[in-house]
Formats: structure tokens, C-alpha cells, sequence
């Protein structure tokens, strides 16, 4: 009994400690970097943070997470602020701001673009809104394992919710988001008119209904680096994936995956300031740094995200590591362009927690 | 009258004994004081003020103090009049510019879906605008001119409410104010606590009937065998969570260890491999396995304390060895088998890595949900009047099992 009593104040004394250590303020020469991980970090590390600390000497610490808005809140209401700079979603970016989670960024920090264009006119619509800075623009897509379909191959979304041409698993994101848009689409809803439809309870019902006809094939996935492990592991036939991921895995791993641009649901990236981050000039100096139109450029040469600047794009050359030219390989590319649809974030920002709750309920039943 | 009786020195014996066990009683409890100040801080404290986050909601009354004074007034007949909507506009202003509009919309909309845009929208506009206010406000929106919206933000204007406890049974207010079931397509947490015991039951059941042999036969082996099995229980205990979870998957997905075998050696077709996990039966394989320990050790430490000579004096006089085993060996275990199955089920019931990492779509457990609404809806409220939900229903639980076997009976070892 006395041991367990000493182990048990040893441990909570060490627990306080830990706490302690955690909660000291990071190095003023340091900034803490959070984002989603895996190849997508990689490439802000090559692009943003290397050449950010050679050039001021600030120390980057990378963390990762699995976006959401939870972490940030906790820090924010516990009043012990870790992170500085968050790389975050569009609807979360706005909910946050709102939230009064984030820090208000001047856009006026933001430099022009080499031609002189001002960075309000330079970056893409929705880019910069009160609180955050877009950096890319990604995309959902679907992707197919190229050997398991010896002959028609997916061309369109409606093949990814047809079972009988194309039988096999479906890989999904676990949440509504992105899902009921492919869905609509699948179902002939024309792309320009997809929110139209999921505004209306009908509309809902009909995506819900959709989903239903491969729910028993579906996989569903959370975090990003699971689709293209699925397809390599033979898991599924085809899956959702963000288009950067599987990008990687064909550029770099040489997978025979192959992208269908067909209903691509593309959204930004953004990079907001935690309320009360410990290091707040330098994460706003950070966030003018990567966002200028050469290491916007840069990022593209290690991931297929779009940068969220135009003047990037003529500068976008060929993949670091595998060579290949990148342009085609763009969310924004005209060809892959036609039939896109933009994350509505209003409509997400109204209705995720009824849709949320709906698309639970009708998981498990 | 005898005489009092008195120690050495000629104090009363019962004060001079009352002081010696005063001088013990506090330095028990200045020994107990860290463990308890600890418990305080770490276990009473939180969930005091996780129950307390479940029906506070201060959030309406302090950013929308006009509005809510002029709706205290309002029957809930009508759409409220021009007085109403000069006050909300003055609300709405204000709460913009010290930037809390967010919350109110954030937390209005987790009632009623819709009203996050109709208030962050019309704020932005309200600054702009000169009375009257109600054509204008209707004219951006036209859900203020809808009752639902008024009497969403009426009922969420007192500083304690049960929405969330009413939201965490799938029931919510209409608009004249009675409890009513939401949507069937939006019903989900009843039938996720049924689900939740439903596999709890299971899991405790498998840990029963995998579990009582093997403490059985550790506690009738000669110590040094005994011993050895004992670490076999023992080293999954020790290994991580994450470990066991994670190897579950090699072994059952369908591209995985078990479902190779089979197709290897012809009991199925490589196109009919079988689902094992990524479902309700994969985690409650996983969460059997992982529980087990918690089954065998109380087991085991009952069992053997139970004299083999019970069983022998049986049998001697005349029991069959079953007999013996079912009516005198079995009842002498229930302490055991009491504290083991009181012990997984309650593990089972709050379980979460395990169900979110091989759960699949409906493998998932209420603690899954309470996690969703930390990490992703922000929806703290809701999560605590579900973790509030759980742990009224292991107390109640707790109660039951002292009132039929009895608490004092249970044996950990």
C-alpha cells in the first residue's frame, strides 16, 4: 500500500512536472509550425521553413494534427497557447475567426507580387479573409488502383457509385463534407447547382440515398495519409482522397494509381495565428514570408496543391524528387478544372452540426 | 460511586486515551491529505465541472442582454414587435465589434441549424442600418420573421438549461415549447447507449467464459507452471493498447493474416474474403482480448484462496466431481467473478481508442460520439450531458451491484 501510495505521488509529481515543461513558453527564437502532416508537411518544410529560418534564424518547431478547430480552442480557453502558426480549413478559418479564437492578420503585411500586382489583387478569390491567409488550393477527389480494372476504366464520379461496371471496395471520408456534394453529383445534379439542391431537406435526403446504394462497400477513412495506403494494400478498388496524397504516391512510389478529376470538391488551406500565440510577430512575419509568390511557387515543386497566388503559377516547374512536370497535375489545371465544385463554406459552417449528426445517425444504422 | 479511574500522572484515563487516538487520527489524515488533495484536483474537480459545462450556457444572456429583457415579456404567439428588433440590432452591434458574435451564433445554431449565418450576416449589416428596424432585418433574412427562430433564442436565454441533456436523448423543444423527438433521420444517441451496453455486455460475457478456465486452471497448476502462464496473462497486460489494437487489424482485415490462411487453404475464395473487423464484432474481438487480464486477475486471486480440501470433503462425501465443482466450488469464485465482471464491464462501457480505431461504422461507441463533439463540433455541452448520461449510468450500476451481491464481497485480491 505505501509503495502504491509513493508510486502514485511520484507519478502525479512527474505528471506536474511534464505539465510544467509544456506549458513554459517556447524559445523566443522559435515558432511552432501546425499542420496536417505526412507529405503535405514535408513540403511546407522544404518551401516555407527552411528557407524561413535561414533567412531570420528562427528556429521552426513542425507539429502535426488532424485539422478541427478542438485544439485550438483548448489552448485558447486554458489560457496556455502553444501554437503559433495553424494551418487550417477554410470553414474552420472563418468559424474560428468568429470564435474569436485567431488573431486578426493585417493584410497589408502580405508583399506584392514581383510584377508589382498588390496581394489583394494577386491572391485568389476568398484567399485572405479576416483572420487566416490561403497558401494553396486542394482538392477531393477519387482515385482507382489502375491494375484492378483491366478493361474500361472510372471516368466519371457517377463510376465511383457504380458497383455493378465497377465492383470493388470505395474508399470515403468519414463525415458528410465533400461525400453529399459527389453524391448529388453522381446523381446528375449539375456541379454549378449542387448547393442549391443540398439546401433543401429533398436534396439531403436524395445525397443521403445515393450514399446508400455502396454504403455496404464503403471504407471509411479520417486521417489523409490512410486512401493511398488503402489502394496500395488492396483494400479498396477506389477511394476519396486528397488529390496531394495520391499525387505522391504515383509521383514518388511509382503506385499505379490514377486520378478522376470528374466533381473535384476543392477548398483552401489557410494559415491563421492562435489567439494569444506566444510568438505573434514572428508567426505574422512567417505567414508573409511563405505566402509570397516564390515559395507559393516553391511548395507546388513537392506537392500538387495549387498555389493560392497567380502570379505562382507561370513559376510552378517540375517535382523536387520525381521530375515530372507539375501544371497538369494541379486542382486548377483547365483540364482538370471543368466540372469542379467549391466547398461551399457558409453552407458547411450552417449546417455540419445537423448534417453531422444525420450523417452519424445514418452510419450506424 | 467508584472512583475515576486515572494514569500515572493522574489524568483521566478516558481524555489521556481520547488524546493518544486524536494525535493517530491526524496523522492518518495528514498522511491521506496529497492522496486526497489529488483526487480533489485531479478527479472530484474536473467532473464537478464537466457537470456543471452540461447545463450552463451563459452565453445568450450576456451578449444578447436587451433582446433577451424584451423577449422576457414576449407569449411566443406572434412574431415580437419593432421594440424586439431595436434591441437585438443593438445586441447584435455590440457583440460584433468585441468580436463574441461567433459564440452566440456558434451556440444558437447547435439548436436550431441555419442561425449561425442569419446572426453573423445580419450583424454585419445591423451596424448600418436606422430604425426601424423589423422590415430590415426580415428583408436580410427571412427567418426573423419565422417564430422558431425568437423562441430558439428565448428558450436559450436563461443561464442553466437542459437542452443539452434533452439533445443527448434525441429529443428536443418544438417551437411552443414541448419535448418532442427529433427527425428519425437524426436520431442517434438512444440507440447508441443501448448499443454501447449491448456490446458491454458482450465484451463482459466473452471475458466470463474465455476467463474462468483460465483462472481456474492458473490457480490449480503447481506454482512453477502456474507462474510461467501467469505471464502469458500477464504480457499482453503489460504491452500497449495501441499495440494490441493495432495487431487485431494485421490479423483480421480482409487482406490480413486470418483471412490469407483461409484463402490459402481453400475454406473460402480469394473473392469472398470474410469482414472480421472494421465492425461491431471486430471490436468486440478487440476489446474481449484486451479486457481479459482484467477478468483472470480477481479470478484468479479468489480462486485461490479457496481450499482444494472443499472439493475433496465434497467428493468424499459423495458429490459427483461436477456436482462438486457447480455447488460448492462455483459459488466460492462469485467474488471474484463479481469483481471481474463489474470491473470489464465498466472498462467496456467508456471504452474509446479500441472502437474509434477498428469500430468501423457501426463498431462505434457513445464514448466515440462525446470525442466527435470535443475535438470536432465543439460541441462541449452536448459531449458532457452525454459523459454526464454515462456516469449516472455506472453509478446506477455500482448501486445495483452492492444491493444484489453486495460490495463488501468484492475481491480485486
Amino acid at each position: 500500500m505505501i509503495n502504491k501510495l509513493k508510486l502514485t505521488t511520484f507519478a502525479a509529481a512527474g505528471v506536474i512536472a511534464f505539465g510544467a515543461m509544456a506549458a513554459a513558453p517556447a524559445n523566443a527564437d522559435s515558432l511552432t509550425v501546425v499542420s496536417w502532416g505526412g507529405a503535405y508537411t514535408k513540403s511546407q518544410v522544404e518551401a516555407y521553413h527552411k528557407p524561413f529560418t535561414k533567412k531570420t534564424g528562427t528556429e521552426i518547431l513542425s507539429e502535426n494534427y488532424s485539422g478541427g478547430l478542438a485544439e485550438i480552442k483548448a489552448q485558447v480557453e486554458a489560457g496556455s497557447v502553444k501554437w503559433d502558426v495553424v494551418d487550417v480549413e477554410l470553414s474552420d478559418a472563418v468559424r474560428g475567426c468568429d470564435e474569436g479564437l485567431l488573431e486578426p492578420i493585417d493584410a497589408s503585411i502580405l508583399p506584392p507580387a514581383p510584377d508589382g500586382t498588390p496581394a489583394s489583387k494577386d491572391f485568389i478569390d476568398g484567399a485572405i479573409t479576416d483572420c487566416a491567409v490561403a497558401s494553396i488550393v486542394w482538392s477531393t477527389i477519387y482515385s482507382y488502383d489502375k491494375s484492378k480494372f483491366s478493361g474500361d476504366k472510372p471516368s466519371t464520379i457517377a463510376d465511383f457509385f457504380d458497383l455493378k461496371k465497377f465492383p470493388g471496395k470505395r474508399g470515403m471520408r468519414k463525415t458528410p463534407k465533400a461525400n453529399l456534394e459527389m453524391a448529388l453529383a453522381a446523381d446528375g445534379v449539375p456541379t454549378s447547382e449542387i448547393y442549391d439542391v443540398l439546401a433543401t431537406d429533398a436534396g439531403v435526403d436524395r445525397a443521403f440515398k445515393k450514399l446508400d446504394s455502396i454504403k455496404d462497400s464503403v471504407v471509411w477513412w479520417e486521417a489523409g495519409a490512410q486512401p493511398p495506403q488503402l489502394l496500395a494494400d488492396g483494400e479498396v478498388a477506389m477511394t476519396t482522397a486528397y488529390n496531394g496524397r495520391i499525387f505522391n504516391a504515383i509521383a514518388t512510389e511509382n503506385k499505379p494509381f490514377d486520378i478522376v478529376w470528374d466533381a473535384q470538391v476543392f477548398d483552401t488551406d489557410l494559415f491563421v495565428v492562435v489567439k494569444g500565440a506566444p510568438n505573434k510577430k514572428a508567426a505574422m512575419d512567417f505567414i508573409a514570408f511563405a505566402t509570397d509568390t516564390q515559395r507559393l511557387a516553391d511548395q507546388a515543386a513537392w506537392i500538387s496543391y495549387g498555389p493560392a497566388r497567380k502570379s505562382s503559377a507561370p513559376l510552378i516547374g517540375k517535382h523536387a524528387e520525381a521530375g515530372i512536370e507539375m501544371g497538369p497535375h494541379m486542382p486548377t489545371a483547365p483540364e482538370n478544372f471543368k466540372t469542379a465544385i467549391q466547398n461551399d463554406f457558409e453552407f458547411w459552417a450552417d449546417r455540419q452540426d445537423e448534417l453531422n449528426n444525420r450523417f452519424n445517425s445514418w452510419l450506424a444504422n | 460511586m467508584s472512583e475515576q479511574l486515572t494514569t500515572v500522572d493522574g489524568r483521566p484515563l478516558k481524555a489521556a486515551l481520547a488524546s493518544a487516538e486524536r494525535s493517530k487520527r491526524i496523522r492518518a489524515v495528514l498522511l491521506v491529505m496529497p492522496l486526497f488533495i489529488f483526487i480533489f484536483f485531479s478527479f472530484l474537480y474536473p467532473i464537478a465541472l464537466m457537470l456543471y459545462r452540461s447545463v450552463e450556457n451563459p452565453l445568450i444572456a450576456q451578449h444578447m442582454p436587451e433582446t433577451v429583457a424584451v423577449l422576457e415579456d414576449w407569449d411566443g404567439n406572434e412574431v415580437p414587435g419593432e421594440e424586439a428588433f431595436a434591441a437585438l440590432a443593438k445586441d447584435l452591434v455590440v457583440a460584433r465589434e468585441s468580436r463574441e458574435i461567433g459564440k452566440v451564433a456558434t451556440r444558437l445554431n447547435f439548436e436550431t441549424p441555419g442561425l449561425r449565418s442569419v446572426i453573423t450576416g445580419s450583424a454585419r449589416s445591423a451596424g448600418k442600418w436606422e430604425p426601424p428596424y423589423k422590415e430590415k432585418f426580415i428583408d436580410r433574412r427571412k427567418e426573423w420573421g419565422e417564430l422558431a427562430t425568437w423562441a430558439t433564442i428565448k428558450r436559450l436565454s436563461p443561464t442553466i438549461t437542459s437542452v443539452n441533456y434533452l439533445a443527448a436523448v434525441d429529443r428536443q423543444y418544438s417551437v411552443d415549447g414541448e419535448i418532442q423527438m427529433i427527425g428519425e433521420d437524426y436520431q442517434i444517441y438512444v440507440d447508441l447507449f443501448l448499443r454501447t451496453l449491448w456490446m458491454s455486455v458482450v465484451v463482459t460475457v466473452s471475458c466470463l467464459i474465455l476467463g474462468f478456465p483460465i483462472a481456474y486452471m492458473l490457480a490449480s497448476l503447481p506454482l512453477r507452471h502456474s507462474n510461467l502462464l501467469m505471464i502469458l496473462v500477464l504480457l499482453p497486460f503489460w504491452t500497449s493498447l495501441l499495440v494490441r489494437t493495432t495487431s487485431w487489424i494485421v490479423l483480421l482485415q480482409t487482406q490480413g493474416v486470418l483471412n490469407d490462411i483461409m484463402v490459402w487453404t481453400g475454406i473460402i475464395d480469394d473473392a469472398q474474403r470474410i469482414q472480421l473487423i472494421f465492425n461491431a464484432q471486430g471490436t468486440v474481438i478487440a476489446m474481449t482480448q484486451i479486457l481479459l487480464p482484467f477478468m483472470v486477475l480477481p479470478l484468479y486471486s479468489v480462486m485461490k484462496t479457496i481450499p482444494p480440501s472443499y472439493l475433496r470433503a465434497a467428493e468424499s462425501l459423495g458429490a459427483h466431481r461436477f456436482l462438486a465443482f457447480w455447488r460448492i466450488y462455483v459459488p466460492n469464485t462469485l467474488p471474484g467473478v463479481g469483481a471481474g465482471c463489474l470491473l470489464v464491464f465498466i472498462l467496456a462501457i467508456g471504452y474509446y481508442i479500441t472502437p474509434a480505431l477498428v469500430g468501423g461504422q457501426d463498431g462505434q461507441m457513445i464514448s466515440n460520439m462525446i470525442a466527435f463533439h470535443m475535438q470536432k463540433s465543439l460541441n462541449w455541452g452536448l459531449a458532457a450531458a452525454l459523459g454526464g448520461i454515462l456516469l449516472v449510468g455506472v453509478i446506477i450500476l455500482y448501486w445495483l451491484y452492492n444491493k444484489l451481491v453486495g460490495i463488501d464481497r468484492l475481491k480485486l485480491g
